[in-house]
């Protein structure tokens, strides 16, 4: 159980944001009623992201500094579970869209910008399945991921932010303004923040395991055959 | 249940207070919960799996 302790932290805050975020206190405020709790889930999932597409963008770069492949077994395997979260960011949004602003695609800025954000990504495992070659699909990808990680930043935290959004804290900050006044809240959110970032960690580590496996395996496979 | 200045201030906001006054929030509660632990312990036994297959392969660790 060496250096598990991360994971089960992991869980045991996922369980406590699940727990305290139905349960507790939160402040009452019309539009958004209850609604208010799925900050405790929708918004972790765009920190987990964010947090996931920061660590491939890192070992994109560090793979173009010095080639080894390991790097690029970090950065799609982190670039994969980031997508995961996003898209479930983008799902659990529209169904609060739906009820709330009446529709599931209201093309407020936030969505949009989120939307495209997550087009860009998406392009991103395109280019890697449409390259043949492992080395030049490692090097054009890594190359491309920091494009795609500088092209978020703006959609999702600049574009926004300039524009008027329907969406809650709005006027200035995108994320959560209106309950910056309500310490009680940042109890279950930061926690719920760091268990999803450390569960999409978990995930991806996972990922890349099982890619050093089987590229191990087939090394062994070639052995053989040869 | 405590009552805040807060809360009685904004009383007429319509929240879910009989389904929590009633007790059935627990039932939601631990509906997550059931499927929160259970996908997480299907992680456990997936990392455990991966793990078993790095001991016999060593080499594939990094």
């Amino acid at each position: 159980m060496k250096k598990q302790w991360w994971k089960i932290s992991a869980a045991l805050l996922l369980i406590y944001s699940v727990v305290g975020g139905l349960l507790f206190e939160v402040p009452r405020l019309n539009i958004v009623n209850e609604t208010i709790r799925a900050l405790y889930f929708h918004v972790p999932m765009w920190f987990g992201m964010v947090a996931m597409f920061l660590v491939s963008t890192y070992h994109a770069i560090q793979y173009l500094r010095n080639s080894q492949s390991i790097h690029d077994t970090y950065s799609i395997s982190f670039a994969t579970i980031g997508l995961v979260l996003g898209l479930l960011g983008i799902v659990t949004g529209m169904i609060w869209a739906n009820y709330t602003w009446g529709s599931p695609w209201h093309g407020d800025p936030k969505q949009n910008g989120a939307a495209i954000a997550l087009l860009v990504y998406f392009a991103y495992f395109i280019l890697r399945g449409s390259v043949a070659n492992q080395e030049q699909r490692s090097r054009l990808s890594a190359v491309y991921n920091i494009f795609a990680f500088a092209a978020m930043i703006p959609l999702i935290f600049i574009i926004p932010r300039m524009t008027s959004s329907m969406h809650p804290g709005s006027g200035g900050n995108p994320g959560f303004n209106m309950y910056d006044l309500d310490s009680k809240m940042r109890m279950v959110f930061y926690p719920a923040v760091i268990g999803w970032i450390a569960m999409g960690t978990w995930i991806a580590s996972l990922l890349v395991r099982t890619h050093l496996l089987t590229e191990k395996l087939e090394e062994l496979e070639d052995e053989q055959n040869s | 249940m405590s009552v805040s200045p807060l809360t009685l201030f904004a009383q007429e906001v319509e929240m879910a207070d009989s389904l929590r006054s009633s007790g059935k929030i627990y039932v939601v509660v631990a509906i997550v919960l059931v499927i929160l632990l259970g996908l997480i312990g299907y992680l456990i036994s997936l990392d455990r799996k991966v793990s078993r297959l790095e001991k016999r392969i060593p080499e594939a660790k990094k």
